[in-house]
């Protein structure tokens, strides 16, 4: 059997973590606050080119990736301080502008900081690609898909076991209950834009080095990343997963079967054809309108 | 018979709530836009300053357009591009490659964009909010894409050449020939936008953007209202799109890019969302904005975002809206 298809799954996989990853971003903040964060691409962005830049100041890996992801947070704490969290009473149309308005306020910053080059960040483990039933993985894409797994249990700990994460949560089912009991709800706003931000730059520092980096890579993956959230049903953990994942295969098998050229056309045709069947996306909970 | 009489003699007194006629959007505000595209050639020194007017009379159809959608029907677009770059490709392919006068190909392709939003509206529109958003997105981003890869057609991400705007053998050329046409278009756009906004759908769309259900029960049919204006404002924008093509003569797929949705959106929002006038004023502001910034060249995407946050967060209404309201405070 030729390993082609399962090359195509290799790469699905590893592209749908990445997916899944600012999807999560995507949902978590959606949930503390009903905001589409239009501005999750850029963490993605930040954290890629922060890594690069501090490996390039002869930083050994994991500090410069620690950092890079401390410095995504930060901005997105900045983010949610000093932009969206000031507009909170304003409609749908308004907030996506402001997070725009942001991504591209981000992405002069980063033309500024650093520079309109493609930038490379090395591997975590060599290049040297594996071999496997007739496939060639990249020691990076084990990298991406297992970070992305202890991610996602580490994250399953985090909301169901810890104060904050259960807060979180609470806040995401019933805003008004929640600060019924006691939950700082501005506090959960707040932490959700860092926790967003830092799985942004996970992503962004894990697939750097597969697909390098620039100032302008956050568009595509931001918008990929809503697309997986909306696929799965947004705001559901377990849909930005799904959505993440089966976009990112679809994807990877469209553009190998049946044209490279038009990967990302095949990508949003499906989101489109499965909003069309299914309005809430896959896992979204299919809500009655009330009068 | 008498009760006829008697609502007909208070028809004819003046409802001391509405607008004297020269406050009136139909006609006051139409006969102030008149008389500022008539004014505006003694500040345009020369032919850059006539192109970057043409520009925001192009962008401005657009906004009329799509601030129906969002101001009014409160549907968000963020695909609106698309449909400019179908009106641009469509007239450009049928004016160079089929030789159809221009005008004709313009008129066809408006007809085809017509149709195209039909008939994606209908399942796009039963969607909500962020859903919403994220298929109008999705459409446009298809179209781009589309258009940039067809390179045996369109010529790819280098784009295509257009032949001038011949109507019964008179070419349209030169910036300040194209600068009439375009205010004349402008202001046929606001006209019909004005018009519809005072209509029967003008009022279904204010009801539905309220609160859906409500306008279901007092009968409104709210899909067909709702596809009724994203047709329109898909035709405003292939319109816009097609001119744009025989104006600059060349396009390139970056017409219809996502960026380019947003834009747009931003234009209306930022000149004030359920003004027709706003919407005018946000696509000068911001298609003028961007040529002041190239002195700054490094600096315009950071003092760009800059803005589109800082007016959304202190003035979320938008620029008219809240000049109007302060206007009113002032007077009173």
């Amino acid at each position: 059997m030729d390993g082609q298809w399962l090359q195509f799954l290799a790469s699905g996989l590893t592209a749908g973590s990445i997916y899944a990853l600012v999807a999560l971003g995507f949902s978590i903040i959606f949930n503390a606050s009903r905001v589409i964060n239009f501005a999750q691409g850029e963490f993605v962005m930040i954290g890629g080119m922060s890594a690069v830049s501090l490996t390039a100041t002869g930083m050994p890996m994991p500090v410069a990736i620690v950092g890079a992801v401390l410095i995504a947070g930060v901005v997105g704490l900045l983010l949610e301080r000093f932009a969206v969290g000031r507009a909170r009473k304003a409609d749908v149309v308004t907030l996506i502008i402001i997070t725009i308005g942001a991504s591209i306020f981000l992405r002069g910053l980063a033309q500024l900081v650093w520079d309109k080059r493609i930038h490379a960040l090395p591997p975590l483990t060599g290049d040297r690609p594996i071999e496997f039933f007739g496939a060639t993985i990249l020691p990076q894409s084990l990298w991406v898909i297992g970070v992305t797994v202890v991610i996602v249990a580490v994250l399953f700990w985090f909301f169901n076991r810890t104060l904050l994460g259960k807060a979180m949560l609470a806040t995401s089912y019933n805003r008004m209950a929640a600060q019924l009991v006691g939950i700082e709800v501005r506090t959960v706003l707040f932490a959700s834009f860092g926790l967003a931000a830092a799985l942004g730059a996970i992503a962004g520092v894990l697939i750097a080095p597969i697909t390098f980096t620039s100032y302008d890579t956050g568009i595509m993956l931001g918008l990929k990343g809503f697309a997986a959230a909306i696929l799965g049903g947004l705001g559901s953990f377990p849909g930005a997963i799904v959505g993440g994942l089966l976009l990112g295969l679809l994807e990877s098998l469209g553009a190998g079967y049946v044209s490279s050229a038009y990967k990302d056309v095949i990508a949003f045709v499906i989101i489109l054809a499965v909003l069309f069947v299914r309005p809430d996306g896959i896992l979204g909970a299919l809500k009655s309108e009330r009068v | 018979m008498e009760s006829l009489v008697h609502s007909r003699a208070n028809v004819s007194e003046r409802d001391p709530a509405a607008p004297r006629w020269w406050a009136a959007p139909r006609t006051g505000g139409l006969a102030t836009l008149a008389l500022i595209i008539a004014l505006t050639p003694f500040a345009l020194a020369n032919n850059y300053f006539y192109d970057v007017a043409i520009l925001v009379g192009l962008n401005a159809i657009v906004c009329v357009g799509l601030n129906l959608l969002i101001g009014y029907a409160g549907q968000i677009s963020l695909g609106h591009a698309g449909f400019f770059g179908l009106g641009a490709y469509g007239s450009a392919l049928l004016a160079s490659r089929y030789g159809m006068p221009p005008l004709a190909a313009l008129a066809a392709t408006t007809a085809a964009v017509a149709l195209v939003a039909l008939l994606v509206g209908r399942p796009i529109l039963r969607l909500k909010g962020h859903y919403l958003a994220m298929a109008t997105l999705g459409l446009g981003i298809i179209i781009s894409i589309v258009l940039a890869n067809e390179d045996g057609i369109t010529g790819g991400p280098d784009g295509m050449p257009v032949p001038p705007l011949t109507v019964l053998g008179w070419t349209v050329q030169g910036e300040r020939v194209w600068y009439w046409v375009i205010g004349g278009c402008l202001l046929l756009a606001v006209w019909l936008a004005l018009n519809l906004i005072e209509s029967p759908t003008g009022r279904a769309l204010r009801a539905l953007h309220t609160s859906e259900v409500a306008a279901e029960v007092v009968g409104i049919d709210s899909a067909r209202e709702k596809l009724k204006v994203f047709v329109i404002s898909a035709v405003f924008a292939a319109i816009a799109g097609g001119l744009t093509a025989f104006y600059s003569g060349f396009i390139t797929p970056e017409k219809a890019s996502f960026m380019r949705s947003v834009e747009l959106v931003t234009m209306v929002v930022f000149g004030g969302m359920a003004s027709t006038f706003g919407a005018v004023v946000g696509a000068a502001v911001l298609t003028i904005l961007p040529q002041a910034l190239t002195v700054v060249k490094e600096y315009e995407m950071v003092v760009l975002g800059a803005i589109m946050m800082a007016t959304m967060i202190f003035f979320p209404r938008g620029a008219v809206p809240t000049i109007g309201a302060w206007l009113a405070r002032r007077s009173r």
